[in-house]
């Protein structure tokens, strides 16, 4: 069970980062749970500066822009 | 646990086959492009319009300027995109941490044309950055530059107006983002923060390295295509068809009076204009082309490029989250400040 966040204020692209995850999810049949982090408080806590950003089992992966699907099958399987 | 770099990036043996790729689209794009004002000339003539009316210039201009523009853009863009894949917000921020203000906001307002910005991230970055230890006043100029001297509007700029339009407006540019951000530090506003913002410590979180090769750098090139050129089309098109009806339909005695350099007033007047009129850098500038060749002065016609772009409602909306009212009134009144010392120093100097 991988557990992922997405961090952003709700912006297209988190929301369209956020379905990314899922997708590549279950193409890969890899368990997760997708949370959104909107606080602009929790989001500069890990340490990002441009979103959206990543955090795959509590440990950051991806921040700014799209993620490519690629780097997203590395992640949620590593 | 640090399996995320296991997979090496190995150099794709269809690289050969990118470069050649993009060396033929540019050479496509030069084809093109020289052919616009042929192919201008001929699309006009084919309208029932008498050439030397009103209606006849404007639709001249349109049909010249809309495809120029948008090739325009689209090599800017496309360049821009690949320079941009050399930085990151992240990066930008520890170039930053720690650093005096003077040579900081320097650095800042230079990282802010390069460093990949969307406007969605303004607050992230805002409290990224102060929070990680970039002195407020850096952040600022960071903040005023990276949407006021943009790609898209020097390389508009450059191509419509001339490059010494472009290099002032980059230089006046950087210029008051410098001077803003450092005027903002010096009056130590930290406590008009709001005050959660100054309660978040920022983790300081490293990224995996992320080594990318040069296809992969073509490749954000066409997507940072893709992305703006998709987005402001719309806006583009608007500003040229603003900008044709002001080339076909404005007298150009008018706006020499209106605008030109003898109304002092017609400055501030500009920039109070600019706030409330919301667009982005690639729809303004045909508007700036046409006004500029309708005799509005220089410094008058930028110091309304500035306006629009810099000082706009929405961003300050999106500020308001994170300072006080009186902090964002000091930042507009900072800003607007140095728009007008930028349209009188031009209307001084080159009339």
């Amino acid at each position: 069970m991988k557990e992922v966040k997405v961090l952003g204020p709700g912006c297209k692209r988190c929301e369209t980062t956020a379905e990314m995850v899922r997708t590549e999810a279950d193409r890969l049949g890899i368990d997760v749970t997708v949370e959104k982090i909107t606080d602009y408080a929790e989001i500069a806590g890990y340490g990002v500066a441009s979103t959206p950003g990543i955090v795959v089992d509590g440990k950051l992966v991806h921040a700014g822009g799209l993620p490519k699907p690629d780097d997203l099958a590395r992640w949620l399987s590593a | 646990m640090s399996t995320v770099d296991l997979l090496p990036t190995r150099p794709s043996p269809r690289t050969g086959l990118w470069l050649a790729g993009t060396a033929l689209f540019v050479v496509g794009w030069v084809l093109v492009y020289s052919q616009l004002a042929p192919f201008a000339a001929w699309a006009v003539s084919l309208l029932p319009l008498e050439p030397g009316s009103h209606a006849y210039e404007a639709a001249a201009f349109f049909l010249y300027d809309a495809p120029k523009v948008l090739l325009l853009l689209t090599l800017v863009v496309f360049a821009m995109g690949i320079v941009r894949s050399f930085f990151s917000a992240e990066r930008t921020r520890a170039l930053l941490a720690g650093r005096r203000e003077g040579a900081g906001n320097v650095a800042a307002a230079t990282l802010g044309i390069v460093t990949p910005f969307c406007s969605c991230s303004a607050v992230p970055l805002f409290i990224g950055f102060v929070s990680a230890g970039v002195p407020l006043g850096v952040t600022f100029s960071f903040l005023i530059a990276a949407p006021m001297v943009n790609e898209v509007a020097v390389g508009l700029l450059f191509a419509l107006v001339g490059w010494k339009i472009a290099l002032a407006y980059l230089g006046f540019g950087l210029g008051v983002a410098i001077l803003a951000g450092w005027v903002i530090g010096r009056l130590h506003l930290e406590h008009w923060l709001q005050d959660w913002v100054r309660n978040v410590r920022a983790g300081t979180a490293e990224l995996p390295a992320n080594e990318l090769t040069a296809v992969d750098r073509i490749k954000a090139g066409i997507d940072a295509v893709r992305d703006i050129v998709g987005k402001v089309w719309k806006w583009i098109i608007v500003g040229i068809a603003a900008g044709a009806l002001i080339h076909g339909y404005v007298p150009a005695g008018l706006l020499a009076e209106i605008m030109g350099r003898e109304a002092w007033w017609s400055v501030p007047a500009a920039v109070v204009l600019g706030v409330p009129m919301y667009s982005n850098a690639a729809g303004i500038i045909p508007v700036v082309e046409a006004l500029i060749g309708k005799g509005a002065a220089l410094g008058t016609v930028l110091a309304f490029m500035m306006s629009v772009i810099a000082l706009s409602l929405p961003e300050m909306i999106i500020l308001r989250k994170v300072l006080t009212v009186k902090l964002v009134a000091v930042f507009v009144a900072v800003v607007a400040t140095g728009i007008l010392a930028v349209g009188f120093l031009f209307n001084a100097a080159f009339g």
